[in-house]
């Protein structure tokens, strides 16, 4: 099931921030390498860097310094429009909040990445079907997410992640705002993507999670790589 | 993608706020749509009143301005020789002399002040002919009557005439304290000018009033309506050599259909001016409101805006959401103006309808409705650039850190 291949790779990567007076290095000369149909986690106390090295890998933001290739395609140099493409059709984002658009529906926040794209009515229609069954929504279909649980919540922003179909997944801390049953259910979900051939990168402060889905484990401390671990 | 969805549900979400911020545009249209309906309304009421129908009419009036009283003694007033001498010029084919005075009637025991207006027995059939009038019951004035009124028909109708009885052709009716026989009551022309009037022949009014030689207006048909300013020009000539005035210090007005048409408009204008300013102030303070509500909003929407950007939301996409919702504010704005603008120029025409007496029918005007929808639509979306813009280069990450 799995392809074969670098899917992303991270080179030299610096990310830094301007706070009054001071640079401070979020990301410090990070490398990382992703295979295609890997499950990576990324490890570390709050303000390790993990999230900022995520929103990187998502083209959320651009490097000071370094290179990071998605596909092959450097997308350290893209443009806004370009990175914005990138986001809606080759990477899916799960958040700790949710983040569901309040104001629509359960259908029309999976279809809305389709709609970005200019995706056709009907395609989106039947898209929209297959993963609202995928995720055992269909009933919630027409339910706003203040009227859904938290569980529920984050299996619709999944949803809306497999919108377009992306070969990459990015989860920061996906669980971290559900109870430890649902955070079960919704990592299954996961682990289910992953090997139907999604690449899944998920940034954790759990190391029980980490451990019990991650194939490889990247520490981060004070934005550098403390240390890899692989799963036997 | 939809962005009309999009706007509606925000614009939904944000309820009263979003009302509130619609008070300057509402306002502002409502003003501009009651006062192009009203205005239409009021040109046509107006111009139905001063008779400015038929277009070959000249008067002349004493005065030095067309809005003086008639009559009144300050000014040195026109004459019966002034109007033979006007009978003469080859260019007009007659002038009728017109008096009008304040009369007191007396009928059924009530008494009610109004004018009365002289009818010269010699042209009575061309002034009938120029005022375009007949009788509904009786007849006309004609040569030879004596002591008899011909009646508006507002004189008519027991519930409406003020002397809770009806008058019809045949009664008997004090004139200034005079009996007088009521010998036609006539059709109803839907200007006060005719139906409130009281036409009596000349010899029995002077004898009432006395007012001797004077008259006060003097009406004139010309030959040939095309050459209507080459009359005028005779007809001030003339009287300036009798009065003896030089031009431009002339003591009576020469006024023809345009003229005072042209002075009714000025008026009007001047109306339609006043009330544009102050839409156009309360249309500016609410695209001022409108940017501050965006303003606010994009701040509040920091959040879904990092959300937009991570699924894929190009800024181009983003601008546009925020643009055309701020565009929905100005349109929704504007439709409920046009909705009470529309009522305001309804109800408004019907009372001055009531008022005047006319019959004007109250006109929804489409393409104002259509271009006020158009104007708001685009007040909307010019107030949402600079917050759209600011919404577009909002940082995702800055946006998505913020703990909601």
């Amino acid at each position: 099931m799995k392809k074969e291949g670098v899917i992303i790779q991270l080179k030299n990567v610096e990310r830094h921030y301007h706070i009054g007076e001071n640079i401070v290095r979020a990301v410090d000369r990070i490398n990382i390498t992703v295979n295609r149909g890997d499950f990576v986690a990324v490890m570390g106390p709050s303000g390790s860097g993990k999230s900022t090295a995520m929103y990187l890998i998502g083209s959320l933001d651009i490097p000071t310094h370094g290179h990071i290739f998605l596909d092959g395609y450097d997308i350290s140099v893209l443009g806004e429009s370009d990175l914005a493409q990138i986001r809606g059709r080759n990477i899916g984002f799960i958040f700790q909040q949710f983040n569901l658009i309040p104001t629509l529906t359960v259908k029309e926040n999976i279809t809305l990445p389709m709609s970005l794209q200019g995706i056709s009515k009907e395609v989106m229609e039947e898209r929209a079907k297959k993963i609202l069954e995928k995720l055992e929504l269909t009933d919630r279909a027409e339910h706003y997410p203040n009227q859904i649980s938290g569980g529920q919540q984050q299996r619709v922003a999944i949803a809306r992640a497999l919108a377009n179909d992306p070969e990459v997944i990015l989860a920061d801390e996906p669980t971290g705002n559900l109870d430890s049953k649902t955070g079960e259910r919704v990592m299954d979900v996961l682990k289910k993507l992953n090997k139907e051939g999604k690449t899944i990168v998920m940034v954790t402060h759990d190391h029980d999670l980490a451990y019990q889905y991650a194939d490889i484990v990247y520490w981060l401390k004070d934005g550098k790589i403390e240390k890899v671990s692989k799963r036997k | 993608m939809n962005y009309f969805l999009f706007a509606l549900r925000n614009l939904k979400r944000k309820g009263i706020r979003s009302w509130l911020t619609l008070i300057g545009i509402f306002i502002g249209i409502a003003a501009v749509v009651s006062l192009m309906s009203l205005g239409d309304g009021l040109k046509i009421a107006v111009t139905s009143q001063f008779g400015i129908e038929s277009t070959e009419i000249i008067s002349v009036q004493a005065g030095g301005s067309s809005f003086s009283a008639p009559g009144s003694d300050v000014v040195k007033p026109l004459t019966k020789s002034d109007v033979r001498a006007i009978n003469e010029l080859s260019s007009v084919e007659f002038a009728v002399g017109r008096t009008i005075e304040t009369i007191k009637l007396e009928y059924n025991d009530v008494v009610q002040i109004t004018s009365a207006v002289s009818i010269d027995e010699e042209y009575e059939k061309e002034l009938y002919s120029i005022m375009d009038i007949d009788a509904e019951f009786g007849r006309l004035l004609k040569p030879g009557d004596s002591k008899k009124v011909l009646l508006g028909n507002n004189f008519y109708n027991a519930d409406t005439n003020g002397f809770d009885k009806t008058l019809t052709a045949g009664k008997e009716i004090l004139v200034n304290g005079e009996s007088f026989n009521v010998v036609g009551i006539l059709n109803k022309k839907g200007s006060f000018i005719y139906d409130a009037s009281v036409m009596i022949f000349d010899k029995d009014l002077e004898e009432l009033a006395g007012y001797g030689e004077n008259v006060d207006i003097i009406s004139i048909k010309v030959h040939n309506k095309d050459f209507i300013s080459k009359a005028k020009e005779d007809i001030e000539k003339l009287l300036r050599e009798r009065r003896n005035v030089d031009v431009g210090s002339e003591d009576f007005v020469v006024s023809t259909p345009e003229s005072t048409l042209s002075q009714v408009n000025q008026v009007l204008d001047a109306i339609q001016i006043f009330v544009i300013i102050i839409a156009s102030i309360s249309i500016l303070i609410g695209a001022v409101g409108i940017i501050n509500t965006m303003t606010t909003s994009v701040l509040e929407r920091r959040r879904e805006i990092g959300i937009m950007k991570s699924i894929g939301a190009r800024n181009s996409q983003i601008f546009l959401q925020f643009f055309i919702e701020s565009g929905f504010l100005g349109i929704i704005g504007g439709a409920v103006g046009i909705i009470f603008g529309t009522l305001i120029g309804y109800f408004g025409t019907l009372t001055i309808n009531n008022f005047f007496g006319a019959t004007t029918l109250p006109r929804i005007n489409f393409s104002l409705i259509f271009f006020s929808l158009l104007g708001s639509f685009v007040i909307g979306s010019a107030a949402g650039i600079f917050p759209a813009m600011k919404a577009a280069r909002q940082n995702p990450i800055h946006a998505l850190r913020e703990e909601s």
